[in-house]
């Protein structure tokens, strides 16, 4: 990806997140991503109903990685089957961490194909992927 | 000054560490210490009758003499080695209050206060139904009119940082401690951001507790030391039990501890750890605390007449007197300074700098913070300034 576009992506989803602000919902289920790290504080809300999603928001303070990458992850998850939710999951993970993945499946989210040359940044760029991980294995229990 | 001392500033020229109050770097004299210990008279203490072990036994207890030298208290029984800070804080919750203090008792700290300081309280808390209060905070500091406002009957011990680790303010320790005196109190004083920066002088404080850690002052990671009073540390339990802390013990059970300090320091002790931070008071004494303490007074002077020019830069503790700023661009977050300032070789810390009850009272979550020490200098603040001034490309190079 161009760095420039790969910027932009990044940037607008950052200064501009989709479904930036919570819900008092009690459909939803909310996770914290403070467990993850000790400065991003993020609050990600699923509402999750017979293995779709139905919905996703959040809100919270944290860096222009976890914030755009947040914000790309909710876009590509909303009304996608749980199964397709732990495929993207999947993918995602592998990209970041230098396996091989399906790139067609990840959209937008291949602006991140290049963290890996941030380690620092990489846990940033995991963040939305762990609160999803967490709902997954909620709704499974 | 003093920057030929340090060989990572020699190797690298471009860096520009800022970031003292989480770890500081190491003069060549303290790593030196280390392989002298490891290649000269390896051996470990208190055990051997060779000369080897007898010359560790020596260097080591050498080091209490200069922690005394550094906090001039009264004997070297009151100096206990621990792994740090935290350790040395944990001993004394769990190894005096726990036994001192009764159901319904008050432990005073604020919301400013480092995890080391109020988790293990909270935890107390838990096991015996003691109370954990905070002193309110006057524009985020600690006044001796709240403290006094503050004590209650049931107070039985007031537990503060002397400085704080994310403004970097002062405590009016010798007043608290005055007050404490007078009513009984203990005074536990975490000294991490203090015994580094500053002459401290215990008994004029009237601190009962002192914690410390040697990676904070030049040592090396891994070390600290806990100081007491001695009548107080005579009632400490040891919270760890094993060899080098005992005189005998039977199968009956029946066992008599060392006296004071080998009695806290259970197991091989970390004697590279202890002699390298004993080399490293050496260099701080030499220098002169006084030395040192102006010296940053004088950076952060000039740091935030210089930083204060920059429009989208907000300055948290610019009126505090110290080697500590606090500060964020405005509108970015402030890991994402602090990931852009790395990209210049600038480190600072980013975060909410373990102090995390501190935002109910701040109103700001998160900032990046500069913390000075006697190698920085005015050609690196020059530097940061520039970096600083040109951030509206801060996107372009960390994203």
């Amino acid at each position: 990806m161009d760095p420039n576009v790969r910027r932009q992506i990044l940037l607008d989803h950052y200064q501009n997140p989709s479904h930036h602000g919570l819900t008092e919902d009690p459909e939803y289920i909310k996770i914290n991503t403070n467990n993850e790290s000790c400065i991003d504080n993020l609050d990600i809300l699923y509402k999750i109903k017979d293995g779709v999603i139905e919905d996703i928001c959040f809100d919270g303070e944290a860096c222009a990685i976890s914030t755009s990458a947040t914000s790309i992850m909710i876009e590509k998850l909303i009304g996608k089957t749980v199964e397709e939710a732990k495929e993207l999951l999947k993918n995602y993970e592998a990209m970041i961490n230098e396996e091989s993945y399906d790139s067609e499946i990840l959209g937008e989210l291949n602006a991140y194909d290049e963290i890996y040359r941030q380690p620092n940044r990489k846990k940033c760029a995991l963040l939305p992927f762990e609160s999803l991980k967490k709902v997954l294995n909620q709704i499974e229990k | 000054m003093n920057r030929e001392d340090f060989t990572i500033l020699q190797q690298d020229p471009n860096l520009i560490y800022f970031d003292n109050s989480a770890t500081t770097l190491k003069p060549k004299k303290v790593l030196e210490k280390i392989t002298e210990y490891y290649n000269q008279y390896t051996a470990n203490a208190h055990r051997g009758d060779y000369d080897n072990s007898l010359r560790v036994d020596e260097e080591y207890e050498k080091v209490r003499e200069k922690v005394q030298k550094l906090i001039h208290n009264p004997s070297t029984k009151e100096i206990v080695f621990t792994s740090g800070a935290t350790d040395s804080l944990n001993m004394v919750v769990f190894g005096f209050m726990r036994y001192h203090l009764c159901p319904g008792e008050e432990v005073l700290i604020t919301k400013a206060e480092h995890a080391s300081n109020v988790l293990p309280w909270m935890r107390l808390k838990e096991e015996t139904q003691i109370e954990v209060n905070y002193i309110p905070l006057e524009n985020h500091q600690v006044t001796i009119e709240n403290v006094k406002k503050s004590i209650t009957p049931q107070t039985r011990v007031i537990s503060l940082a002397h400085v704080t680790n994310v403004l970097g303010d002062e405590r009016p320790i010798q007043e608290i401690g005055k007050l404490c005196k007078e009513r009984g109190i203990y005074l536990v004083v975490d000294g991490s951001q203090s015994v580094p920066h500053l002459p401290i002088d215990v008994q004029k404080l009237g601190i009962d507790f002192l914690a410390f850690s040697g990676h904070k002052m030049l040592g090396p990671t891994g070390v600290g030391v806990l100081y007491g009073r001695e009548d107080l540390l005579e009632q400490l339990v040891p919270t760890r039990l094993g060899g080098g802390m005992n005189a005998s013990f039977d199968s009956e059970g029946t066992v008599d501890y060392k006296s004071l300090p080998s009695r806290l320091e259970a197991g091989t002790p970390n004697i590279e750890g202890v002699l390298g931070m004993g080399a490293a008071i050496d260099y701080l004494l030499d220098v002169g605390l006084e030395t040192i303490h102006q010296h940053e007074i004088e950076l952060k002077k000039y740091a935030v007449e210089r930083l204060s020019q920059i429009p989208n830069l907000e300055l948290y503790n610019k009126d505090i007197e110290n080697g500590m700023i606090a500060f964020n661009i405005q509108g970015v977050f402030s890991q994402d300074t602090a990931v852009y300032l790395n990209h210049y070789h600038i480190c600072v810390r980013a975060g909410n700098h373990c102090a995390k009850i501190l935002k109910e009272d701040l109103n700001i979550k998160n900032t990046c913070r500069i913390s000075f020490y006697l190698y920085n200098t005015k050609e690196e603040i020059d530097e940061l300034v520039r970096v600083l001034e040109k951030s509206e490309d801060i996107f372009k190079v960390v994203l």
